[in-house]
């Protein structure tokens, strides 16, 4: 059955309670028809793709915006990321989303992180950086890729317009309550293999529809090791499982990285949202829908050799024969993949020939990012013939990357060095990588044509991108020796 | 929201599973800060020989004739992967698309047809695998929000909604009209809350 949603009013059963579920009661305004349920919304967050389009069409309905303040935006999907980037897009309308969506939050008395406004950047970079993500919060966003700011503590997804409509009239949305899946991971991660490995892993396995709206709460030894941009990676992938969320629950390594935000609480507010903080977990006995277990001690680096994220191997490992994959994928979408990828059966990844590298998006550009890539190209230089490109998450970030000398780094190995957005994550009509191009890339999807026109992404780890522009090919960052 | 209660007619088979909402509407195709003028550019990567033309590809579906003027959508599993733009939901809507059948959908994607009056109908993949293949032999689909029924030939079957996603397209309901009538129960719940939480209500 479709409606994972649909069940969840039904599940107070015996047991305790999870974390998400927590986190819902706490905002639930009032009981709807059916297992929906009117539910508070703490933090609406919007970008120029469907900012602009949202406001207008509140606008041309006659509604109010009811907590500015509550409300942020920035500037990422279609801005450019070149040097020297001004409202004039390269995409050929892009202008109209800019100014759309800075007139509709001047309107409204909006926070807008605009283009030169040092706080700019990916929405789910920049949210965490000025603190605007809190434990305990409900945070949305029209975009997918919003359960990224799970990994604070928040029930945070990705919405519609038209819910982001909602929300700018409401500060409510109305929905059926989610049901709750477990993804416990033990063990610790061997070094040079990432949460973005753990997260290629973990849908390789599940399948791309695995957590089919479900919220995923993300637990374990494993994950409790994480930094926070880590744990930002590993939600930030639950998307491409067909979740309605992450979540992972606050601890100390939240806290310290929240203290001293821009909007987190300060004082004796601070002290009071900690104590509520604290609280934020999953009972003991807390009843999930579905539990799945992983041991981290067992992964390699990760690479995608399809056209979905669930089509995973090792680094080391080949593209799967039809048959080896038991019937989790059709015979004609199998064909159409490799056919798309132009590999073949049998051929390991590992060596194939790029013509690109990318580092960047909401999945992997943050300073923690940066610097592994930076060790690993550091007093190198990107093959010949392979263009490498480097795109900051966040003004904040370049600035951090700038201080630190790691722009020399990117640049003196043959990088492009970009101001901060979503760039070529996805081709929004400006800037894409060539016909049939092989691209190594740190982003979440290798959807077809997701980077450009027939375009052949394979997902993975900085470290490999980085590992791989040196290489010319797709190469296992563990076998990338020390400096010369 | 225009009301949807009952629809029979042609339906058209996309026999792929996670297909994503670039593939539905790509990125370059969202070229206006508008809900409108989208149909064009659906499954523009598919339906168009070339991404700088608009001279159809015959072999893609939407192309074959048999299927012109099709409101039912037939396809696999996880169907509306990926970027939660909204405007995949509005060019299959502005197409003439009223009801998507898929084994499952994409939680954001499913939000986003409720809202666009495209009732979502998940069945289990042995039915969409039979409905397609009915749908290639032109055979038409009929799908009924009060019966929560699909039938084709011979077959029927059942399937769920959401009661509150059944009303809003029963009804064509503009939700946030709905929920502005709670706006004393919203104002109330926030004024308390601001006082357990007063750090989630910035000035």
């Amino acid at each position: 059955m479709d409606d994972a949603a649909a069940a969840g009013k039904d599940r107070a059963g015996p047991g305790g309670r999870t974390l998400a579920g927590a986190i819902w009661d706490a905002h639930v305004v009032a009981a709807l028809s059916g297992e929906s349920d009117l539910l508070a919304i703490d933090r609406l967050l919007l970008h120029e793709r469907t900012g602009g389009v949202a406001l207008q069409n509140l606008d041309e309905a006659g509604r109010k915006v009811l907590a500015p303040a509550q409300i942020f935006a920035t500037m990422d999907h279609i801005v450019d990321t070149l040097p020297g980037r001004s409202d004039r897009t390269i995409m050929p309308t892009g202008t109209a989303f800019l100014t759309a969506m800075r007139d509709g939050a001047r309107r409204h008395g909006i926070t807008l992180f605009d283009l030169h406004d040092p706080r700019q950047g990916i929405v789910h970079v920049i949210s965490p950086e000025q603190g605007i993500v809190l434990p305990g919060v409900t945070l949305v966003c029209p975009d997918s890729h919003t359960c990224t700011q799970g990994a604070f503590g928040a029930l945070a997804w990705g919405i519609g317009s038209t819910e982001a409509e909602h929300v700018l009239a409401t500060m409510t949305l109305r929905l059926a309550r989610p049901l709750d899946m477990r993804i416990t991971i033990d063990g610790a991660l061997a070094p040079g293999v990432t949460a973005k490995d753990l997260a290629l892993h973990i849908i390789g396995r599940l399948g791309s529809g695995g957590a089919k709206g479900h919220v995923i709460e993300f637990a374990g030894a494993a994950v409790r090791a994480l930094d926070m941009e880590a744990r930002m990676t590993l939600c930030n992938m639950a998307t491409e499982l067909a979740a309605f969320g992450a979540v992972i629950a606050p601890d100390d390594t939240t806290f310290a990285y929240l203290k001293g935000r821009a909007y987190a609480p300060t004082g004796n507010l601070w002290d009071a949202a900690m104590e509520q903080w604290r609280a934020l977990r999953s009972d003991a006995d807390a009843v999930f829908a579905i539990e799945h277990g992983f041991d981290a001690s067992d992964l390699v680096p990760a690479i995608s050799w399809g056209t979905s994220p669930q089509h995973v191997v090792p680094i080391d490992g080949a593209v799967p024969d039809f048959l080896a994959l038991d019937g989790r994928m059709g015979r004609a979408d199998y064909d159409r993949a490799i056919a798309y990828m132009d590999l073949r059966p049998g051929t390991a990844l590992a060596g194939l020939p790029i013509d690109a590298a990318f580092i960047g998006s909401c999945t992997n550009s943050r300073m923690s990012d940066l610097r592994r890539a930076a060790a690993i190209i550091a007093g190198r230089r990107v093959a010949a013939g392979v263009r490498a490109i480097c795109v900051p998450g966040s003004t904040q970030v370049k600035a951090q990357a700038e201080a630190e000398g790691i722009d020399r780094i990117f640049i003196d190995a043959g990088f492009e060095w970009r101001e901060a957005g979503c760039s070529m994550c996805f081709f929004a009509g400006g800037e894409s990588f060539g016909p049939r191009q092989r691209v190594v890339s740190s982003t979440n999807r290798n959807f077809e044509s997701r980077q450009g026109p027939s375009t052949r992404t394979h997902l993975a780890s900085p470290e490999t991108v980085a590992a791989s522009a040196l290489a010319g090919c797709i190469a296992d960052p563990r076998h990338v020796g020390a400096a010369a | 929201m225009i009301p949807l209660i009952a629809i029979e007619g042609i339906a058209v088979p996309l026999p792929r599973d996670n297909v994503d909402t670039d593939a539905i509407i790509p990125s370059r195709e969202m070229k206006t800060v508008s809900k409108s003028g989208l149909a064009e550019g659906l499954f523009a990567g598919w339906r168009y020989l070339s991404m700088n033309s608009r001279d159809p590809d015959p072999a893609f579906i939407l192309n074959d004739p048999r299927f012109a003027g099709a409101q039912i959508l037939i396809s696999g599993a996880n169907f509306g992967c990926g970027s939660s733009r909204e405007h995949a939901v509005w060019a299959l809507a502005e197409y003439g698309f009223r009801v998507v059948v898929a084994s499952s959908f994409s939680p954001i994607f499913r939000a986003n047809c409720i809202r666009n009056g495209i009732a979502p109908v998940a069945l289990p993949e042995e039915v969409t695998a039979i409905l397609m293949a009915g749908a290639t032999a032109g055979q038409p689909v009929a799908v009924d929000l009060r019966s929560m029924m699909v039938r084709q030939g011979e077959g029927a079957w059942p399937f769920t909604l959401d009661e509150e996603a059944r009303a809003m397209l029963i009804e064509g309901l503009d939700t946030i009209q709905l929920t502005l009538k709670s706006s004393d129960d919203i104002a109330l719940f926030r004024a308390r809350d601001a006082v357990r939480r007063p750090w989630v209500y910035l000035r």
